[in-house]
C-alpha cells in the first residue's frame, strides 16, 4: 500500500511538471466543449435557391414569396436560364434550382395542369431529400390554395382525413446543442484516458526508465496500478469541469442524476485505461502508440452514434459498434442528460462496459508480465 | 542534392524498418474509406419505433402495414398504456411512438376525421425531425390510397432531379472528407512527430552539426510521407470508385494535382508544429486539436457550414481541409475543371507558403 502510495506521488508530481500537457488536459477539453457544439448542426435550414422564372406572372411570383417566406429558403439567385444556375449551382451559390416553364399559367388554368423542375444538389444527400421535400410540399400548399380558387369545394368534408400531430420529448426546442455536447464530452473523456495512459507508459519504456522500475521491488500490478489511478482521477475532473461547462454555457442540466452519470464514467474509464494499457504493452515507441490509438479513435469517434445514427447502418458496421465502448457512454449520457434515465435503464450498459474493463485490463496486464 | 537524397534515403529506411507503423499508414485509409463510405449515413433507416395502439381495428391494422412495410421504420413494441411511452423512451429501446387513438376506423367513416399522433425523442433533433416527416408521409399515403377515386383537376406536378448524386449515396461526401482526414494524418502528425521525436531523444542536435542545411534535413523528413500519401491518395480513389461507386467524373490528373498540393499544405502544417513544440506529447495534442477535430466539425464534411454561427464561419476559412474538401467534391463528383477551383487552389497554395515560411522563421529561431 506504502509503495502504491509512492508511486502515486511520483506520476502525479510527473503530470504536474509538465505544465504543456497540464494546459492540453485541462484547456484542451474546456475549449472544445465551447467551441464544438456550436459548429454541431445539422439542421436543414438556409438552402440557397436559384430560381429560373420563364414564365414571370402573377401566379409565379406569389408562389416564389411563399417559399422565401417559409423560412427554409433563401432566395440567393435570380437567373435568365437552367444553364446559368447550373453555373451558380457548381460554384455552390446554389443548392436548389427552381425552374418554372414559359407556358406556366396558361398551362395551369386551360389545360388544369402544369409543371415545375426542381434540381438539386444531391452531393449531401440528406440536405437535398429534406429540402427537395420543403420545396414540394410547399408547392402542393401553393397548389391547394389554387385550386379553392378555381372549383367550388363542398363545404362539408366528406372525404377522410387522418390527421396527424406531433410532439417531440425530452428537447422540445430542438435544441441541437442538447444532443451534442454530451457526446464531445465523452469524446473528450475518452481520448484523455486511453491517449495519455498509453503514451504515459509507452515514454517511459522509450526513455529507458521503465526498466529502472522493473529492477526495483515495486509489484507490477503497483505498477499498473500507479499508472490507472491518476489517469482515472483526471478522468472524473475533466468530466466534472465539462458538466460544468456543459450547464454554464449551454444551460444543460442533467434530468438524470449526476450519481448515475460518475458510476457509470467510473467504469468507463477504466475500460478506456485498460485500452490504453494494452496499447503501451504492444508498443514500443510513442509514435507507434500514438498512430495505434488515433487510429482506433477515429473509428471509434465515426461509429459511436456521436455523428451518425447508429440504427442507420448496415448489420455488419453495427457489430462493430457493440465491441465500441464510446458508444455505450454516448448512449448513457445521451438517456440520463436528456431523459432522465436512472441507473436501472442503463443497467445493461454498464455490465457490457464493466466486461470490457475487466477483458481489457486483464489482457494488458497478462500481456504486460510476459514483456517484463 | 545528393546529400538531401541520402537523408531522404535515411528517412525511408526509419519508416520502411517500424513495419507496424508502415501497415497501419497504409491500411488505415482502405479501411476506413470502407467502413465510412459503407456504415456512415446521416439517413435514418431502420428507427426503432412503437406503437400504441388504442384501437386495434381492421384500419389501424392496414396502416400498421404500410408502417412496417416501410424500410425506415422496425417495431420494436406494442404498448399498452400511456405511462409506458416515457419508459420505453428512457430504456432507449424506442426512438418514436405512434398513438392510434380508440375507436379510429369507426370515427374515420362516420366522422371523416381522425388524429393520429407521433411523439418523437427529440433528444437527438434531427432523427426526431426526420422519423416525423417520414411517417406523416406514409400515414399521407395511406389517406390518399383511402380517396384514391376522385380525381383532383388543376395540379401542379413538380419534376424532380438528383443531380450529381441521384441514388443520394452517403458516400458521395464522405469519400471526399476521408480522404482529407487521412492525408492530415498522415501527413501533418507523421511529420510532426517524427521531427520532435528527434529533438526529444537529442538525435536533432547530432544532425544540426553535421554540414547539412538543418532546412534540408527537417526537408528530407517530410519527403517519405509525401510520398506515402500519394500512395494513399491512388488507393483511396482506387476504392471509392471499384467499391463504393462512387466515379470521377473530372480529370484524373487535376485531382491527383490538388491532392499532393494539398498534402504539401499538410506536410507545412506539420513542419511548423514541430518547430514549436518539444515533445511527441504536445505535437500529438496540437495536431489532433488543430487538426482532426477542426476538420472533422469545420471542413463542412460533418455539419454544414452556412449554419454555423459567423465566428466559426470565419474560422473555417482557415482550416485547409474545407477548401480541399471543396476541391475534391467539385472536380471528383461535380466534375469541374481548373477554372471551377482556381480560388480554392489559390487559397490552398497561399497557406502552404504562409506556413512553410513561419515553420522555416521558427526554425531559424531555434538555431540561433
Amino acid at each position: 500500500m506504502r509503495t502504491l502510495l509512492f508511486l502515486l506521488q511520483k506520476e502525479f508530481k510527473q503530470i504536474f511538471r509538465d505544465p504543456g500537457i497540464l494546459r492540453v488536459i485541462f484547456m484542451m477539453p474546456a475549449m472544445q466543449l465551447i467551441v464544438l457544439p456550436m459548429a454541431a448542426d445539422y439542421e436543414v435550414k438556409n438552402i440557397k435557391l436559384a430560381v429560373v422564372d420563364h414564365n414571370r406572372s402573377t401566379y409565379t411570383q406569389t408562389l416564389i414569396n411563399k417559399i422565401t417566406a417559409s423560412g427554409y429558403f433563401q432566395l440567393d439567385q435570380y437567373t435568365a436560364s437552367y444553364k446559368e444556375a447550373l453555373h451558380e449551382m457548381e460554384s455552390d451559390n446554389a443548392d436548389i434550382i427552381l425552374e418554372i416553364p414559359l407556358g406556366f399559367e396558361k398551362d395551369f388554368v386551360k389545360e388544369q395542369q402544369a409543371e415545375v423542375l426542381i434540381a438539386v444538389n444531391a452531393i449531401n444527400g440528406v440536405k437535398a431529400g429534406l429540402g427537395a421535400a420543403y420545396l414540394q410540399s410547399i408547392i402542393t400548399d401553393y397548389n391547394q390554395e389554387l385550386r379553392v380558387k378555381f372549383v367550388q369545394l363542398p363545404r362539408v368534408n366528406h372525404t377522410p382525413a387522418i390527421n396527424v400531430t406531433y410532439s417531440n420529448w425530452f428537447n422540445p426546442l430542438m435544441n441541437y446543442k442538447f444532443f451534442m455536447v454530451p457526446g464531445i464530452l465523452v469524446i473528450l473523456l475518452t481520448m484523455v484516458g486511453s491517449f495519455l495512459a498509453s503514451l504515459n507508459i509507452v515514454k517511459e519504456k522509450e526513455s529507458g526508465t521503465i526498466e529502472q522500475i522493473n529492477v526495483t521491488p515495486i509489484k507490477k500490478y503497483h505498477f499498473i496500478l500507479g499508472k490507472l489511478i491518476p489517469f482515472w482521477v483526471l478522468g472524473l475532473v475533466i468530466l466534472t469541469i465539462g458538466l460544468s461547462i456543459a450547464r454554464i454555457a449551454y444551460g444543460i442540466i442533467p434530468a438524470g442524476s449526476l450519481f448515475t452519470i460518475y458510476i457509470f464514467a467510473a467504469v468507463y474509464l477504466l475500460a478506456v485505461l485498460g485500452l490504453g494499457l494494452l496499447l503501451s504493452t504492444y508498443c514500443a515507441t510513442q509514435q507507434q502508440a500514438m498512430l495505434i490509438s488515433f487510429f482506433m479513435m477515429m473509428i471509434f469517434v465515426l461509429m459511436s452514434g456521436l455523428y451518425t445514427p447508429i440504427d442507420s447502418m448496415p448489420e455488419w458496421a453495427q457489430w462493430i459498434t457493440r465491441f465500441n465502448p464510446v458508444s455505450y457512454f454516448i448512449e448513457v449520457m445521451r438517456m440520463v442528460v436528456l431523459k432522465g434515465s436512472s441507473l436501472a435503464d442503463i443497467s445493461r450498459h454498464i455490465l457490457i462496459v464493466l466486461g470490457f474493463a475487466v477483458a481489457l485490463n486483464t489482457w494488458a496486464v497478462l500481456s504486460y508480465r510476459k514483456r517484463a | 542534392m545528393k546529400q538531401f537524397l541520402s537523408f531522404v534515403r535515411k528517412e525511408f529506411y526509419h519508416i520502411w524498418r517500424d513495419k507496424r507503423t508502415m501497415f497501419i499508414l497504409l491500411a488505415m485509409p482502405v479501411i476506413q474509406i470502407i467502413i465510412f463510405g459503407f456504415a456512415l449515413t446521416n439517413e435514418v433507416k431502420n428507427a426503432r419505433i412503437a406503437i400504441f395502439d388504442q384501437s386495434h381495428d381492421a384500419a389501424t391494422a392496414g396502416l400498421l402495414t404500410e408502417i412496417s412495410a416501410s424500410k425506415y421504420f422496425d417495431i420494436q413494441a406494442n404498448l399498452h398504456r400511456q405511462q409506458d411511452i416515457d419508459a420505453i423512451f428512457k430504456s432507449g429501446q424506442a426512438k418514436m411512438v405512434i398513438v392510434l387513438p380508440a375507436n379510429f376506423q369507426s370515427d374515420l367513416q362516420h366522422l371523416n376525421q381522425v388524429n393520429v399522433q407521433l411523439i418523437a425523442d427529440a433528444s437527438d433533433p434531427n432523427t426526431a425531425t426526420t422519423l416525423i416527416n417520414y411517417a406523416s408521409a406514409v400515414i399521407r399515403d395511406y389517406n390518399q390510397r383511402l380517396l384514391q377515386d376522385q380525381q383532383i383537376p388543376y395540379i401542379i406536378n413538380t419534376q424532380v432531379r438528383m443531380l450529381y448524386n441521384p441514388q443520394l449515396k452517403g458516400a458521395y461526401s464522405f469519400v471526399p472528407g476521408v480522404m482529407a482526414m487521412v492525408l492530415m494524418l498522415v501527413c501533418t502528425m507523421m511529420t510532426a512527430i517524427t521531427i520532435v521525436r528527434e529533438k526529444e531523444m537529442g538525435t536533432m542536435e547530432v544532425m544540426l552539426v553535421s554540414p547539412v542545411q538543418p532546412l534540408k534535413i527537417v526537408t528530407a523528413k517530410a519527403v517519405p510521407y509525401l510520398l506515402l500519401s500519394v500512395v494513399n491518395i491512388i488507393s483511396i480513389l482506387l476504392l471509392s470508385v471499384f467499391v463504393l461507386d462512387v466515379p470521377i467524373k473530372g480529370n484524373i490528373v487535376l485531382l491527383m494535382g490538388e491532392s499532393i498540393l494539398f498534402t504539401i499544405t499538410c506536410l507545412s502544417f506539420g513542419l511548423f508544429i514541430s518547430a514549436v513544440t518539444d515533445s511527441q506529447q504536445t505535437a500529438m495534442f496540437i495536431s489532433l486539436t488543430g487538426m482532426f477535430l477542426p476538420t472533422v466539425m469545420l471542413s463542412g464534411f460533418m455539419f454544414p457550414v452556412e449554419n454555423m454561427p459567423l465566428p466559426l464561419q470565419v474560422i473555417s476559412h482557415a482550416v485547409p481541409a474545407r477548401w480541399f474538401y471543396q476541391v475534391v467534391r467539385s472536380v471528383m463528383i461535380k466534375g469541374l475543371d481548373i477554372t471551377g477551383v482556381w480560388k480554392e487552389t489559390l487559397i490552398l497554395l497561399g497557406m502552404t507558403v504562409f506556413l512553410l515560411l513561419l515553420a522555416i522563421r521558427k526554425f531559424k529561431i531555434r538555431l540561433a
